[in-house]
């Protein structure tokens, strides 16, 4: 187990988000946290890195209690794909080479340039090297911003609703390569998504939160008609189209 | 994980070499016009001459006392000045991520101008002397620098609330910079309207920014403020990456951002007081160099910082030495040259934002 969340509240200005949540999160799986919005998703995300504090509880990465690490420790086995990445005058290859910024301390070594020329080779984003990510495609930033969390050589990716502003071909091409990189490098990943049908076809499992309370988690083949049309208070129904579940919404 | 299997492309290696290239020639080009800029003036001076006296052999004791006391003091003053209000727009622009901060923009410039003011004429730092060279002499530097520096501190301040809660677009920070310098604007020239002849005179002709005015002593000053900000900033370069990235994008990277932002306003803000306390109000550098830069090299803090430190201070030098020959025998206070270059510059930089 990687991930290990027992009992975790969050308020905001003093009203309750959610509470009580716990789940896990083993080696090589990939969790999809789903739910309507605002019903802190993301919130729930940043309080896994402590970038938010959680009101109670407590996140366990490698059995480490992370609000005892520092931000840099916590960076060195956590990576994080935030919702929306701004583009400045940077390479592809700098901005990669960013996320080695937690295991590095003054300078910047060969082992460090290396990482990073792998990790672009293995996303196919070594053509671009040297293009100023201010001029990429949503999707090639999108892709930039997943590299420069792999770099940091984590045990545990976070990656919130990594294709809300994608075409559908980036959307499975992005979410084809998390799967592939959770599966190769055996490391956990959790992502927030809004997209079900994305979520059911390369998810292994799934936690659905209402009214701040987990409403039900479990494998992604677990999923019912009956659990999404409560969450998203819509009737719906589910089909199987070639091996995979679809969410259709009933008229 | 397993990316332990790549090679570095030399295309790669290349663009970094250029950036050093890029840096080291900006460091040779400030280093050649020192010295021309030493030369040039009303008294003719060879360049020989010039690197005879700056590396202690025997010159004639007139070119020493030209170089040593007038020239040098000067174009060092101008080129600690350039390079620390070029260091203090980079960081403004990188931590507001605003390509309209710097310290002018912001209002910052003309609180510290309020600040010193106040101090001339109530805080007990405006015991006036005329100076020999018809000029007026603030006699107490540091209490005029402390006040320069409060005020500089709450604009800064204020600008930070601002971009916390109305985020820090460019139209934002652009309005609170026109609110803020207005602001003080009025304060300074209410102080001006009741000040004696010899306060009104010492204001007035403070708020030229000139590099005249330094002398030995307040050079050492601003030399040590600036290294130490420049310490800071440079060692800081890479957490300025981060946050060009986004807040969360750098949070998840492990930098303590509302630290290094409150940091960051306060130290350039520091540095921008500090020098404008001693020179006046030199406007637009902080805004122009680190454009101009990274359009060159990119915003890659790690090698924009050190080119914006050298471009700023070879920048200000080169309008510093034009200001003192154009109209020859009288000297222009640089502010006014910089702020006649500045101002196209900010408006092409307008201008390209609303087409891009």
């Amino acid at each position: 187990m990687i991930l290990n969340v027992r009992d975790m509240g969050f308020a905001y200005n003093g009203s309750p988000v959610f509470q009580d949540v716990e789940f896990s999160v083993d080696p090589g799986e990939l969790l999809a946290v789903l739910g309507p919005n605002g019903v802190g998703k993301t919130t729930l995300l940043k309080c896994i890195n402590a970038i938010h504090a959680p009101r109670s509880g407590t996140v366990y990465v490698d059995q480490r209690d992370v609000s005892r690490l520092s931000p840099r420790e916590i960076a060195r086995d956590v990576g994080y794909v935030a919702q929306r990445s701004e583009a400045a005058r940077f390479t592809v290859f700098d901005a990669v080479l960013m996320g080695r910024k937690p295991h590095v301390r003054w300078r910047v070594g060969e082992e460090d340039l290396r990482i990073v020329s792998a990790a672009l080779k293995r996303l196919d984003l070594d053509r671009l090297r040297l293009r100023h990510i201010d001029t990429l495609s949503g999707g090639e930033l999108q892709k930039v911003a997943v590299a420069r969390a792999l770099v940091q050589e984590p045990r545990l990716l976070l990656l919130d609703e990594p294709t809300s502003s994608l075409d559908l071909k980036n959307q499975i091409s992005i979410l084809r390569l998390v799967r592939r990189v959770v599966d190769e490098h055996d490391i956990a990943a959790v992502m927030t998504m809004h997209d079900l049908n994305t979520a059911l076809r390369f998810a292994h499992k799934f936690l659905f939160l209402k009214q701040g309370r987990v409403f039900a988690a479990g494998h992604m083949h677990e999923v019912t008609a009956d659990m999404v049309s409560e969450v998203y208070g819509l009737p719906v129904q589910l089909r199987i189209i070639d091996g995979h579940p679809v969410v259709l919404p009933c008229h | 994980m397993h990316f332990h299997d790549g090679e570095v492309p030399v295309d790669y290696r290349r663009y970094t070499g250029r950036k050093l290239i890029f840096i080291v020639g900006l460091l040779a080009g400030l280093l050649i016009c020192l010295v021309a800029s030493i030369s040039l003036g009303a008294a003719d001076i060879s360049m020989v001459h010039v690197l005879k006296s700056l590396g202690g052999l025997d010159v004639a004791p007139r070119v020493e006392i030209i170089v040593r006391n007038i020239r040098l003091p000067q174009a060092l003053a101008a080129v600690v000045a350039g390079a620390g209000l070029s260091m203090a727009g980079a960081v403004m622009q990188s931590i507001l991520r605003n390509p309209l901060g710097s310290p002018f923009t912001l209002g910052i410039s003309h609180a510290a101008a309020f600040g010193a003011a106040l101090s001339v004429m109530v805080l007990g730092g405006g015991v006036i002397t005329s100076g020999t060279g018809g000029g007026v002499n603030v006699t107490a530097p540091y209490i005029t620098t402390a006040s320069a520096f409060g005020f500089s501190l709450l604009a800064a301040l204020i600008i930070v609330g601002v971009a916390r809660s109305r985020g820090a677009t460019p139209e934002t920070m652009v309005l609170t910079g026109v609110a803020l310098g207005a602001l003080f604007t009025a304060g300074t020239m209410f102080l001006q309207f009741f000040a004696d002849d010899v306060q009104l005179a010492a204001m007035v002709f403070w708020t030229f920014g000139d590099t005249a005015r330094a002398s030995w002593g307040e050079l050492g000053s601003i030399t040590l403020v600036t290294l130490a900000c420049t310490v800071y900033f440079l060692f800081n370069g890479w957490n300025y990456n981060a946050i060009d990235a986004g807040d969360e994008t750098a949070r998840g990277l492990g930098v303590r951002v509302e630290r290094l932002r409150m940091a960051g306003m306060l130290l350039a803000s520091l540095l921008t007081a500090s020098l404008i306390a001693f020179l006046g109000i030199i406007g637009f550098v902080g805004l122009v160099v680190p454009h101009m830069v990274r359009r060159i090299i990119g915003a890659d803090h790690r090698y924009l910082l050190p080119a914006c430190f050298f471009g700023g201070g070879l920048l200000l030098l080169i309008s510093d030495t034009v200001a003192r020959l154009l109209f020859s025998p009288h000297t222009l206070p640089v502010s006014v040259l910089t702020a006649f270059m500045g101002a196209p510059v900010f408006l092409f930089i307008i201008l390209k934002g609303r087409r891009s």
